[in-house]
């Protein structure tokens, strides 16, 4: 690496030697709970669609929680956080408007 | 903060966008294309599960939910330990480092293991895809000797959804020992490989599977010995991100697929 990689690289390293174990540990912890209560919830024969909306929010709120602590993205510049996140999630909407009017469709005329 | 300290750094060229190591911002490139193959993915799934109501399969019991619970909590774990490889990298322990670094290997190896049990019970049982070997003495038995037929989506979705995550978690095993024992990796990535393809029966697709892990002795090998070198914290932290987004996957995957199609009786 040239030399403004390595003091990148430093800089980077320097920002993680400040973090405490304990924040690390209350991530894991809310992740297992979560994951707890989704399947919790498997067993209490909810509809399917209320049942998608709760499992999907909790798996963002899981997702938010591994990207923001455990991949660093929270202690980033604040352009790396936007344009890693704001094109992901583009994508992702962009794939959802293809996607799933036709599948809505296929559920309202009735073909099960 | 961060973003008036970018200019700061001394260079011959101009201040990092992203205020971070060129490695680092290729791993989240990297990431970000990956995490569309798997959303796209999920999205088959999910359009048939949608679109085809009572109709889809449920072949996840209390017994696969179990499973597929204790694997989640691998995987959570494995990244708790990941973390902690990292914080030792960048503090200069190389004895915890390397030590960390193992944990998540194991736990990963849990993982995949705990998920190659599940793949086998249900092929097993009769879900299958054309490409797969018949299982001896299961065809008349089979639970759902039918569902490949009626609804070929179910396989087809699972099995190419849930096996592109195996093989990410695989690779992402093998990325973490070759940060961890670099050469010393090679041999028992070897024995790993041997022992995985004479261990499991013809009939398995994870008998063909294996060699996945030869074709990855080899990229190893040529890789350490064109480039031999010690990894540094930067290396950790890289292969640290790819070993989080194998786990971020997961957290849709466990839901949407598993929970979503659960057996409730």
């Amino acid at each position: 690496m040239d030399t403004t990689q390595i003091a990148l690289a430093e800089r980077s390293a320097e920002e993680q030697r400040h973090h405490g174990k304990a924040v690390f540990f209350w991530v894991w912890g809310a992740l297992l709970v979560m994951t707890a209560i989704e399947v919790f919830l498997t067993y209490q024969h909810m509809q399917p669609g209320k049942m998608l909306t709760i499992l999907l929010g909790l798996s963002f709120i899981k997702a938010a929680l591994i990207i923001g602590y455990f991949m660093h993205l929270k202690y980033e510049v604040s352009s790396m956080k936007w344009v890693t996140m704001c094109s992901v999630v583009g994508c992702l909407i962009l794939m959802t408007i293809f996607f799933f009017p036709d599948a809505f469709r296929i559920l309202y005329l009735g073909v099960k | 903060m961060a973003d008036s300290a970018l200019h700061d750094i001394p260079s011959v060229y101009e201040p990092s966008l992203f205020g971070t190591y060129s490695k680092k911002i290729g791993m989240w490139l990297f990431l970000l294309s990956d995490s569309l193959t798997f959303g796209a993915l999920l999205y088959a799934y999910s359009y048939g599960r949608i679109s085809l109501g009572d109709a889809w399969p449920k072949p996840f019991h209390s017994e696969s939910i179990i499973n597929a619970t204790v694997m989640t909590a691998f995987l959570l774990t494995s990244s708790l330990t990941m973390v902690f490889a990292v914080r030792a990298s960048v503090h200069g322990d190389a004895k915890w480092q390397r030590l960390w670094l193992l944990a998540t290997m194991l736990c990963g190896t849990g993982f995949i293991v705990l998920h190659g049990r599940e793949w086998s019970n249900l092929i097993a049982e009769g879900l299958s895809l054309p490409m797969f070997p018949k299982v001896p003495g299961h065809e008349a038995v089979s639970e759902f000797a039918d569902v490949s037929k009626t609804v070929p989506q179910f396989a087809a979705t699972f099995f190419g959804l849930t096996g592109m995550h195996m093989l990410h978690v695989t690779l992402g095993v093998i990325y973490l020992g070759v940060v961890a024992l670099r050469r010393k990796f090679i041999p028992i990535l070897l024995v790993l490989w041997l022992v995985a393809w004479l261990g499991t029966p013809v009939y398995s697709p994870f008998h063909y599977g294996a060699h996945v892990l030869l074709v990855a002795a080899i990229v190893c090998g040529i890789i350490l010995w064109l480039k031999p070198k010690v990894y540094d914290s930067s290396d950790v932290e890289v292969a640290g991100l790819y070993w989080h987004f194998v786990d971020l996957v997961w957290m849709f995957i466990f839901p949407l697929v598993y929970l979503m199609s659960a057996k409730i009786l």
